[in-house]
């Protein structure tokens, strides 16, 4: 069958970078081809390349057996291509139709948007991915499960030939990931080829026909999906055999309580009540919407709660707010780097000191310079974190190593109890298996801490003990011993019932 | 000609360039320059005097507006504040009796009450800072309206004067007030933890919240410093003019967010500086005096000096990211 898409010895350099290079990649028709790499191994770049966001300095591109080169999303677009990236492109403050017809609305014949042809239109989208969408609600009070369908809708609208997903499924719970891949089936049956990028191999084994693993920005290599295994795809993707997937061993038992938490409750958190104690991580488990996240904020005082106490040592205090916090022993991870954590366009060392101005103050008021780039360089060590130098912005960091830049501005702070929201999301194997360590070492050094997680195998490596919420309830906290996929699903699942 | 300096001066010379400050600081000589060719008056010891007086009020009052913008909000009272403040003081002179330092004092506490008002209804109300000075601009300058009846205040002591008539080292009053206030703006912008928070906050709020800073006391702060400084501006242009009158500072928001604008400073906030801010305000000076010395008419100067300001912001966008 001639391929849909062939592209070959592409090359795009960067000032200081080559991130791709002599790249091969091609796509037939019909075909779901996963595309593996660690972060910075060009899978983004060979996707804006293809889709025309950025120009390649060598190489070729054949489309549908014909030479191309797209100079614009748009017109890529025309041509039967759609990306969907890991951040969603939507317009929150518009409503699904608006969204789904921006750039090709549908005009009557007064030269007026015509919306009940509009909405027709749109409800066959959704019948067609099977999910149910209120019309009239903005998009940004849909789950991310739900916008993201709305996004593979506008793709459908525009006669989509080849569908490119970046990371779809990273804040998707198991069902929500089961209806999408049900979706990927369909188009693929109809003949739409998709390329599906993510961290979560055992879905790419399970949705794809073929991995082409890229490391460097080259070719490290492809496999069957029906014939390979998770640890040869490893070892494509780090260029060596990692011993097994296995997870970190714990040195210390838990120790006295450090906090406890009574019926807190606020937004759609109810009567939540746990305790943590020294050296222990407690996971977080639940559906997406299960207020895992939320709860975590009333914890740290980010958002105002509406009852619920908090006992500290046996010490009942009051978080107003995260200053208070911070000043009682907490650190807080939150879900998102890039949006809450990371104050992009500055420095290394200025997002990692963000958090601890009074460690690196003298005379009172002034910032020594001196003592921030000792601190600086004290954490970058000890972290492992890869950059050219510690005034380089955060900005320029890959994932995993700004996500180190977060936690080691709160190892920074020598917290008490850290609070972990998605600590390894959308960051790479090996990035992941250093923040697993980190953590893990930190228990052992007396931290307490709150893992949320969406993960499960992440949970129940880490965890002492899991708390499985559900609907903004704490449904249940199961011993290591009793903790599986199953029993945390069923949990969680059961409290629906 | 091959110029050879040693690698670490070219180091320094190219680290000079490679500022933001470079291009617009390249740009003021320039205009300097061609100004001074045509019209060698503009270069003469009194009218530099003048210029750099007048160049002085405008840069305190975009310090303020730096500080503010630099969080991503913006103060559009600082115009009617700096009335306001100049009334106060000059009331306390004139009406109470009051000695200088007194009256000034009091005039400075006057302003920095309309900028805890700003900086409440911003940091704990949530009002969008623009809709909350808007509501200052007319606040301050209804006030001073209603107090005054229109009329200004006149018969301000000999010794108020001096703040803007007395000379130091050849060099007027308010220019050293100003680059006093621009070195401290500097320094707590730059090497204090409350600088780092303001850029912080600009960049990333949410952020800043989350890693337990007091964003609304900081932003609270900020909008009184802003306060503070159009203050201190509307109290030494009323010594300048000899005069409180009620219109004073009308308008001077835009001058000072225009300075702030053509300096690089972002509205969007996280990024600008005081050195920016302090070129910025020379470029509208320069060229408010230059047009004049050039003997284009007064007439034509608004809508040039509108077309510098967007070429200012053209230029700020266009290198962006290069």
């Amino acid at each position: 069958m001639p391929a849909l898409l062939r592209m070959t010895g592409v090359v795009k350099s960067f000032p200081g970078v080559r991130a791709l290079d002599r790249v091969d990649f091609s796509v037939a028709p019909g075909e779901v081809v996963g595309l593996l790499g660690e972060n910075g191994a060009g899978k983004s770049t060979l996707m804006k390349v293809l889709a025309g966001v950025y120009r390649a300095d060598a190489g070729e591109l054949v489309w549908e057996g014909r030479p191309a080169a797209f100079r614009s999303i748009q017109e890529a677009q025309r041509a039967g291509v759609s990306l969907i990236f890991q951040e969603l492109n939507n317009c929150p403050n518009l409503k699904p139709v608006d969204n789904l017809f921006l750039g090709r609305e549908v005009h009557g014949r007064s030269g007026l948007l015509d919306y009940p042809a509009m909405r027709r239109r749109a409800r066959e989208v959704f019948e067609r991915l099977d999910i149910e969408v209120d019309l009239d609600v903005e998009v940004r009070r849909f789950s991310t499960a739900v916008q993201q369908m709305i996004e593979i809708g506008k793709a459908l609208l525009s006669n989509v030939k080849l569908l490119v997903m970046d990371e779809p499924t990273s804040s998707l719970t198991d069902k929500e990931t089961d209806r999408l891949f049900r979706v990927i089936r369909e188009l693929k049956a109809n003949g739409t080829s998709v390329v599906f990028i993510s961290h979560k191999l055992a879905e790419v084994f399970q949705i794809t026909d073929r991995i082409v693993v890229l490391r460097d920005g080259r070719n490290a290599g492809e496999l069957e999906s029906a014939r390979g295994t998770v640890d040869q795809l490893i070892s494509l993707m780090v260029g060596r055999e990692l011993g097994s997937f296995a997870m970190e061993r714990r040195a210390v038992a838990p120790g006295a309580e450090v906090l406890r938490v009574e019926g807190l409750s606020g937004g759609a958190v109810q009567d939540v009540s746990f305790t943590l104690r020294r050296s222990e991580i407690l996971g977080v488990a639940g559906l997406i919407g299960s207020g895992r996240t939320e709860m975590a904020r009333l914890l740290v005082g980010a958002d105002r709660k509406a009852r619920g106490r908090v006992f500290l040592e046996g010490r009942e205090v009051r978080l107003r707010s995260p200053r208070d916090a911070v000043a009682a022993g907490f650190g807080f991870v939150p879900e998102d780097r890039k949006v809450q954590a990371l104050v992009l366009r500055m420095t290394v060392r200025e997002n990692l000191t963000l958090a601890v101005h009074g460690a690196v103050k003298r005379l009172r008021a002034f910032l020594s310079r001196r003592k921030e780039n000792a601190l600086t360089d004290e954490f970058v060590r000890a972290l492992r974190i890869k950059l050219a130098s510690r005034e380089q912005a955060v900005n320029d960091l890959s994932g995993g190593n700004q996500q180190k830049v977060v936690i080691a501005r709160w190892l920074a702070a020598r917290p008490r109890i850290l609070v972990l929201d998605e600590p390894t999301r959308g960051i790479d194997v090996a990035a992941k298996a250093e923040v697993h360590r980190i953590v893990a070492e930190l228990a052992d050094r007396g931290v307490a801490i709150l893992l949320i997680s969406s993960e499960l195998p992440e949970i129940l490596a880490l965890s002492d003990r899991v708390l499985v919420m559900h609907e903004g309830r704490a449904k249940a906290v199961l011993e290591k011993a009793e903790a599986s996929q199953e029993t945390i699903m069923s949990a969680a699942l059961k409290a629906s019932a | 000609m091959e110029l050879s300096l040693p690698a670490r001066e070219r180091r320094f010379v190219a680290s000079l360039f490679r500022r933001k400050e470079a291009a617009i600081l390249l740009a003021l000589l320039i205009m300097v320059i061609v100004i001074g060719t045509i019209a060698p008056r503009f270069l003469s010891g009194t009218n530099l005097a003048q210029v750099s007086r007048q160049i002085s009020f405008v840069t305190i009052v975009a310090l303020g507006e730096l500080f503010v913008i630099l969080t991503g909000g913006i103060d559009l009272s600082v115009g009617s504040v700096m009335g306001w403040a100049g009334m106060a003081a000059a009331w306390a002179m004139v009406g109470l009796g009051w000695p200088v330092g007194a009256a000034v004092a009091f005039g400075i506490v006057a302003g920095l009450a309309m900028g805890a008002i700003n900086g409440s209804l911003i940091a704990w109300v949530k009002i969008p800072p623009f809709i909350a000075t808007l509501g200052m601009l007319w606040f301050a300058y209804g006030n001073v309206l209603g107090l005054t009846k229109g009329v200004p205040i006149t018969g301000l002591p000999a010794g108020f004067l001096t703040l803007s008539r007395g000379t130091l080292l050849g060099i007027y009053v308010p220019v050293w007030i100003a680059l006093a206030l621009a070195i401290v703006a500097h320094v707590v912008l730059t090497y204090t933890a409350f600088g780092r928070r303001t850029y912080a906050i600009g960049g990333n709020e949410q952020a800043t919240f989350l890693s337990g800073i007091d964003v609304d006391r900081i932003k609270f702060v900020l909008y009184a410093i802003s306060a503070g400084l159009a203050s201190i501006s509307g109290i030494v242009l009323s010594a300048r003019l000899n005069s409180a009158q009620p219109d004073t500072g009308k308008g001077w928001e835009l001058d000072a967010i225009a300075a702030a604008v053509i300096g690089g400073t972002s509205l969007a906030g996280g990024s600008g500086s005081v050195l920016g801010v302090v070129i910025g305000a020379c470029i509208m000076g320069v060229l408010r005096s230059g047009l004049l010395m050039l003997g284009v008419s007064t007439y034509w100067h608004i809508s040039i000096i509108a077309v510098v300001i967007v070429l200012a912001a053209t230029l700020d966008v266009k290198t962006k990211g290069k």
